[in-house]
C-alpha cells in the first residue's frame, strides 16, 4: 500500500500517464490548474491543453465541441464552480451526449479553511439528475487511478468528484475499478455503513469503534453514485438491521438520497443519512468532520443511537475521556 | 463535394431557395398540433444566410450526416431551427412531408435541435449562449487534427446578451481559430421587445467583437451576394476567427411580421400562413 494522497493529486498523475499513450486526451482549465492538478498535464502536453480563463460556462461548451470532434476532454475546476454551471453541463454535455469528463475537486467541508464558498456540497445531487451522467467518487489514490483509467474509454458524459485533502490508501496494487459496482469492504450483520470518497476511511474507523462495543458492522464503498449499485444495496439491506449513509456533501440529494431511492424501490429498510446540514464554514478539516457529524467517532455514536444500542452511551463516554 | 447536393453560385437561384425556406418555415410552424407553434419570424430573418451557406458554401452531404470532412454548422440560437428543417427538406436530407412532424411526439424534428434524433443539426442548443462555445471546441478539434473542415455558428443578437457569448468571444482568438466563422443574425428584436429597449448598451456590438480580436465583416443579411462574399472573406482570413454581423429584418418576407415585436415565438394559423404565402412568397 502506498501513502496518503489527495484524490485530486492521484487524478493529475493518472492524466499525465494516460496522456503519454493516448493522443485523444485533452484537458481544459479555468485558471485553477495548480489546485485541480491538471498543470502537469499542461506542461507535458501543451498542444492538448486549453487554458480558458475564469470562464467556466464557455470552458464546458468548448469541451463538448472537442468531444464531438473525437477528443476525450477532461474539464476540471472546483466542484462548486464547475457544477454551478449546471445548464451548460445539462445541455452542452448531457443532452448532446458528449464524451466530456467533468472533474470537480475541493469537495465538501474537508477542504477546511477556505470555507463555504469554495466547498462542493451540492454537486452529486446536481449531476445525478442528468440522465446519462456517470457520477464517480473514488475513496483513495489507487481507486482514483482506476477510475481515471476507466473514464478514458467510458461512453457518455461523466462526473469525477475529488478531494483536496489527503486520504489514506485502503487498497492494494491489485485493485480493479469496476464501474457501477459497490464494494463491501467489511462484513457485518447489525448495521451497514455506506460511504463514498473521503468518508469511506471514516466509516472503516467507525466500524472499529462499533465492533469494540460488540456491534457487528459492515462497511460498503460506493464509488459509482450514478448509476448506483441497487443489487448490492438491496442485498446488504437484507443482511443487516439498519443502514447509515455517510458523505461529505449536502445531506440532501447525494449518496443518502440515491441509496434511499434504490432501497425504497427494492428493499425498504431504515436508513440514517449523515451528511452536511446547513452551509459549510472555515476550519480545520478534522474538526469540521467532527462538527458536521461525519467523523469516525460521530458516525459511530449516531449509528449506535440509530440501533438503539447501549453502545451509544459507551462511545460517548469513551470520547470524553 | 458529395454528388447528392447541387450547390450553386447563382444568386437568383439562392434567393428562390431562401423564399422556399420562408414558405416551409411558415407551413411547418402553422401546422403544429394542438396549436401553431415555433419561431417562424426568427427563421425568416436568417433564411437568406442559410440559403447562401447550405446551398453554396457549406460542405455537407444530405445523404450522409456523419460525413467526416463536412463543415460543421451550429445553430446557437436553437429556437430558429425551422430554418434548418426547411433547408434539409429542400436539399432532400429529410422527406419534404416530414416538416409536418415538427414538435410532434416522437418526431426527429424537435422544437429545438437534437442531433441524437437528427444528426444534421450537429449540436443540441436552445439554451441561448451555449452553441458558440461548442463551435469553438469543434474548431479547436479540427485544428488539433489538422483537418480542413470549417465550423460555422449562428447567433441571435439578443442571444449575445448572454455572458457566455463574451467568454467565448474572448477565448476563440487566443487559439487562432481561423477555421471558425460566427454569424450574428442582427435583427434588433428579441423576445419581449427590441434590443435597444431591453439592453441599450449591447450596441454597438461591432467594436466589442473587434476588441476581442475577431475579424469582423458587416453585411446586409438579405443581400445574398454580399453574404457569399463575406463567407469567402472569412474563409480566406488567417490567424483569427471571423464574425459576420448580418443586418437582417425579423420576419423578413411577410410585411405583417417584418420588424414586429409581436411575432417572436408565434406562428400564424394555417389559414393565415397560406394567405401570406400566396400573397408574398409565391
Ligand atoms: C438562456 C435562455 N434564456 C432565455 C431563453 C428564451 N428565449 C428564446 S428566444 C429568445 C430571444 C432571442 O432573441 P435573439 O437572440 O435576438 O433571436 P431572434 O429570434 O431575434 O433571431 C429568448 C429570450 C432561452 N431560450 N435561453
Amino acid at each position: 500500500m502506498s501513502g496518503d494522497i489527495a484524490t485530486r493529486t492521484a487524478f493529475g498523475e493518472a492524466l499525465v500517464r494516460l496522456g503519454e499513450t493516448n493522443q485523444r486526451i485533452v484537458a481544459l482549465d479555468g485558471d485553477v490548474a495548480g489546485s485541480v492538478m491538471t498543470a502537469d498535464f499542461g506542461k507535458a502536453h501543451p498542444d492538448r491543453y486549453f487554458q480558458c480563463g475564469i470562464a467556466e460556462a464557455n470552458m464546458i461548451g468548448v469541451a463538448s465541441g472537442l468531444a464531438m470532434s473525437g477528443h476525450i476532454p477532461f474539464v476540471a475546476s472546483f466542484a462548486c464552480f464547475i457544477t454551478g454551471r449546471f445548464d451548460q453541463i445539462r445541455m452542452s454535455v448531457g443532452y448532446n451526449r458528449s464524451n466530456v469528463r467533468v472533474v470537480g475537486t475541493h469537495v465538501g467541508v474537508g477542504i477546511g479553511s477556505d470555507g463555504h464558498s469554495q466547498m462542493g456540497l451540492e454537486d452529486i445531487a446536481l449531476m445525478r439528475t442528468i440522465p446519462n451522467m456517470a457520477v464517480i467518487q473514488p475513496a483513495t489514490g489507487i481507486e482514483t487511478q482506476g477510475a481515471v483509467d476507466y473514464l478514458v474509454d467510458h461512453v457518455g458524459p461523466a462526473y469525477l468528484r475529488l478531494t483536496r485533502q489527503k486520504l489514506p490508501e485502503l487498497f492494494g496494487d491489485d485493485y480493479h475499478f469496476e464501474f457501477g459496482k459497490g464494494r463491501v469492504l467489511r462484513e457485518g450483520t447489525e448495521i451497514a455503513l455506506v460511504a463514498t470518497g473521503a468518508t469511506v476511511t471514516e466509516a472503516l474507523q467507525a466500524a472499529d469503534l462499533l465492533e469494540g462495543q460488540g456491534v457487528s458492522t459492515a462497511v460498503v464503498n460506493i464509488h459509482t453514485i450514478h448509476p448506483i449499485d441497487g443489487d448490492l444495496l438491496a442485498d446488504i439491506a437484507g443482511r443487516t438491521r439498519r443502514i447509515v449513509t455517510i458523505e461529505d456533501h449536502s445531506v440532501n440529494g447525494g449518496l443518502g438520497g440515491a441509496v434511499c431511492e434504490a432501497l425504497a424501490e427494492r428493499h425498504p429498510a431504515p436508513v440514517l443519512r449523515l451528511g452536511i446540514h446547513g452551509f459549510g464554514e472555515s476550519g480545520d478539516p478534522a474538526e469540521l468532520y467532527e462538527r458536521f457529524g461525519i467523523s469516525a467517532r460521530q458516525i459511530a455514536i449516531q449509528a449506535a443511537s440509530f440501533l438503539e444500542s447501549a453502545a451509544e452511551v459507551a462511545l460517548i463516554a469513551e470520547g470524553s475521556v | 463535394m458529395p454528388a447528392t447536393l447541387t450547390q450553386t453560385n447563382d444568386v437568383e437561384e439562392l434567393a428562390d431557395i431562401a423564399r422556399r425556406i420562408r414558405v416551409l418555415s411558415l407551413l411547418m410552424t402553422s401546422r403544429v398540433k394542438p396549436e401553431p407553434a415555433g419561431h417562424p419570424s426568427t427563421a425568416m430573418s436568417s433564411a437568406d444566410i442559410i440559403a447562401a451557406l447550405h446551398f453554396s458554401r457549406l460542405r455537407w452531404d444530405p445523404a450522409n450526416a456523419g460525413w467526416e470532412d463536412r463543415d460543421r454548422f451550429v445553430l446557437s440560437k436553437g429556437h430558429g431551427v425551422p430554418v434548418l428543417y426547411a433547408a434539409y427538406a429542400i436539399a432532400g436530407a429529410i422527406p419534404e412531408d416530414e416538416i409536418y412532424t415538427l414538435r410532434e411526439t416522437g418526431s426527429r424534428l424537435q422544437g429545438h435541435p437534437d442531433p441524437t434524433r437528427l444528426p444534421f443539426v450537429e449540436a443540441a442548443t436552445g439554451s441561448l449562449g451555449q452553441g458558440i462555445s461548442i463551435a469553438i471546441g469543434l474548431a479547436l478539434g479540427a485544428k488539433a487534427d489538422g483537418a480542413n473542415w470549417r465550423t460555422y455558428c449562428m447567433l441571435g443578437d439578443g442571444e449575445t446578451e448572454e455572458g457566455q457569448v463574451w467568454e467565448a468571444a474572448m477565448f476563440a482568438p487566443k487559439y487562432d481559430t481561423d477555421n471558425l466563422c460566427a454569424i450574428v443574425d442582427n435583427n434588433r428584436i428579441q423576445q419581449t421587445g427590441s434590443v435597444e429597449h431591453i439592453l441599450p448598451t449591447l450596441n454597438p456590438i461591432i467594436p466589442k467583437w473587434e476588441a476581442f480580436g475577431w475579424h469582423m465583416i458587416e453585411v446586409d443579411g438579405h443581400d445574398i451576394q454580399a453574404v457569399l462574399d463575406a463567407l469567402d472573406e472569412a474563409a480566406a482570413t488567417k490567424g483569427k476567427p471571423t464574425v459576420i454581423v448580418a443586418h437582417t429584418i425579423k420576419g423578413k418576407g411577410v410585411p405583417e411580421m417584418e420588424n414586429s415585436e409581436h411575432w417572436h415565438g408565434k406562428a400564424p394559423s394555417p389559414e393565415q400562413a397560406d394567405e401570406w404565402i400566396k400573397e408574398y412568397l409565391s
